[in-house]
């Protein structure tokens, strides 16, 4: 079970190599790969929409989509249709040649990152030797669009939402990129695939001291990279309409739709893959686990949009430099330690240091209380 | 791979074209903002470039950095630009003719001097990994690299000092 697609794969390719030439048969291996991610990425997005409504619900205490299909499974579906048959406006003021950009090259990064997400043994697209940097690489040039699509449209709120997001991507790329070097110092190697294979029996590295609080810097950072609730500043409704896709109608406001749910999807993959252990696990076949953890991290974002309210734009910038950054470059001194000393004492001695980061920072993070008024001229 | 190699050197062929295209059309197009767009293409498609040469870790650092980064920058910069704000305000180009005599002068330079270079090849190309550009890093080049950290701190610090308001 575990070798089941790569098995697959595999017998496809002997049979078209039967009556082909080799460079066909190339040719054919990488297009079942790419084939593979075109149709899983927006397919899981289809369903992550459908999940999130039911989500949701369930903690709002109503049902969520029902009357399309069972259990509205077919719900999906009949978005698209709605999405596609939709009009597409665009302002007389926008710039249409960025307007129609936007939305369209955003989906290409979204779509990319899923080539080095190991989602079992031997079952990644491309074991890149940067793998991790690729994918906080090409992550990163999402701002980009969103900006675009911000400027573009020729509307306030669309620019508004534009600029929070820059801010905030530009605040927690740092913590991001800083949360993973601890485990590409203790691998060695920034492939996924050898990320991975490092963590086989149980040593997950979120089982260590500076894993733990790696795991939660790196998902926290995350979240807010994909720009979902506490972090959706950006198309805060209640205060900016829509935020940069308040001008994108129809097809084009899916694509944004579906950039999003696509990243959220492959950074709970990421995630699990560098902190989680990955498609390790027992028992179940690779590939189940690896579905099994991200989509575990998916329903924990569902559940912070489900209950936690919209930070404040000062908040979440206070959060990322004052709280996150400190507490990454503390992780990785952390890390150092586990690494240079034995075996029992290094877990004693990272424990210690993250646990005094975290002491000191709550501390240096409290919230100054104003000091209380004394009245001289007046009665209390 | 060999009978890929063929396929590569289109690949390389068409990257690089689209990367000059690009810059083509990043200086001449009228509109600033949209020039920033192009500007990210072509640099997205040199880190494209990188990738095929075998230099994966530049190819991420370019997207990283450039891409990622420094053109956010640039197209914040273009915002900033209160004419901008028009989409069809056109980008002032009055000194064409001066930039064309210029650009003339160079290429005359340049391009005998880039045909006439021994460019050093290796006849397989040969990976530059992190881990060997981290030990150049930190062992043959530590002093300019503890340099540019140095320089980097200083404007680091600098931009804080200037940013900062005046109580």
């Amino acid at each position: 079970m575990d070798q089941l697609f790569v098995n697959l794969k595999h017998s496809i390719l002997i049979f078209a190599g039967n009556f082909l030439p080799e460079w066909a048969v190339i040719l054919i291996s990488i297009l079942i790969s790419v084939t593979a991610i075109a149709v899983f990425g927006p397919v899981t997005m289809m369903y992550l929409t459908l999940l999130e409504r039911k989500f949701v619900g369930r903690i709002q205490n109503r049902f969520g989509p029902n009357r399309v299909g069972k259990w509205g499974l077919l719900q999906p579906l009949a978005d698209g249709v709605k999405m596609l048959t939709k009009e597409d406006i665009v302002p007389k003021g926008a710039d249409h040649f960025a307007h129609f950009l936007a939305p369209v090259a955003i989906v290409i990064p979204a779509l990319l990152v899923f080539a080095v997400v190991p989602f079992g043994r031997n079952m990644v697209a491309v074991d890149l030797s940067i793998g991790i940097l690729f994918f906080l690489a090409l992550s990163s040039t999402t701002t980009i669009w969103i900006f675009v699509a911000a400027w573009a449209s020729r509307n306030k709120f669309s620019l508004l939402g534009g600029l929070r997001s820059v801010a905030q991507m530009v605040s927690y790329e740092i913590p991001m990129v800083l949360s993973v070097v601890p485990v590409l110092m203790v691998v060695g190697s920034f492939s996924t695939v050898a990320i991975v294979e490092a963590q086989s029996g149980w040593n997950w590295f979120v089982l260590t001291p500076w894993g733990l609080i790696g795991f939660v810097l790196f998902f926290l950072t995350g979240v807010a990279e994909v720009n979902r609730t506490p972090f959706d500043l950006p198309e805060g409704e209640s205060e900016i309409v829509a935020g940069f896709h308040t001008e994108y109608s129809g097809m084009k406001f899916a694509l944004f739709y579906m950039a999003e749910f696509m990243n959220s999807f492959t950074i709970s993959a990421i995630v699990s893959t560098v902190y989680l252990g990955g498609w390790q696990g027992p028992w179940l076949p690779g590939w189940l686990w690896l579905l099994i953890k991200s989509y575990a991290l998916i329903l924990v974002m569902m559940w912070f949009r489900g209950t936690l309210p919209r930070f404040r734009v000062d908040q979440l910038m206070g959060f990322a430099w004052k709280f996150l950054l400190p507490l990454a470059l503390l992780n990785i001194f952390a890390a150092g330690v586990w690494l240079a000393f034995a075996r029992p004492v290094n877990y004693l001695l990272s424990a210690i240091i993250v646990a005094l980061a975290l002491f000191i920072l709550y501390f240096a993070n409290r919230p100054d209380m104003p000091k209380k008024r004394v009245y001289r001229y007046a009665v209390e | 791979m060999n009978s890929f190699a063929p396929l590569v050197s289109v690949v390389q062929y068409v990257l690089m074209f689209i990367v000059l295209g690009a810059a083509i059309v990043t200086v001449s197009i009228g509109n600033l903002f949209r020039a920033a767009i192009f500007l990210a293409f072509t640099l997205l498609g040199v880190a494209g470039l990188y990738f095929f040469l075998h230099a994966d870790f530049i190819a991420a650092m370019q997207i990283l950095i450039y891409v990622g980064a420094i053109m956010t920058l640039v197209i914040f910069a273009v915002m900033l630009t209160g004419k901008m704000q028009d989409p069809l305000v056109a980008q002032s180009n009055r000194q064409k003719i001066p930039a064309f005599i210029i650009l003339c002068g160079v290429s005359a330079f340049l391009i005998p001097t880039i045909l006439k270079a021994p460019w050093r090849t290796l006849a397989t190309p040969h990976a530059t990994t992190a881990a060997n550009l981290g030990r150049a890093l930190m062992g043959e080049f530590v002093f300019p690299f503890e340099i540019v950290s140095l320089v980097l701190l200083v404007a680091l610090i600098g931009a804080i000092a200037t940013a900062r308001s005046d109580e």
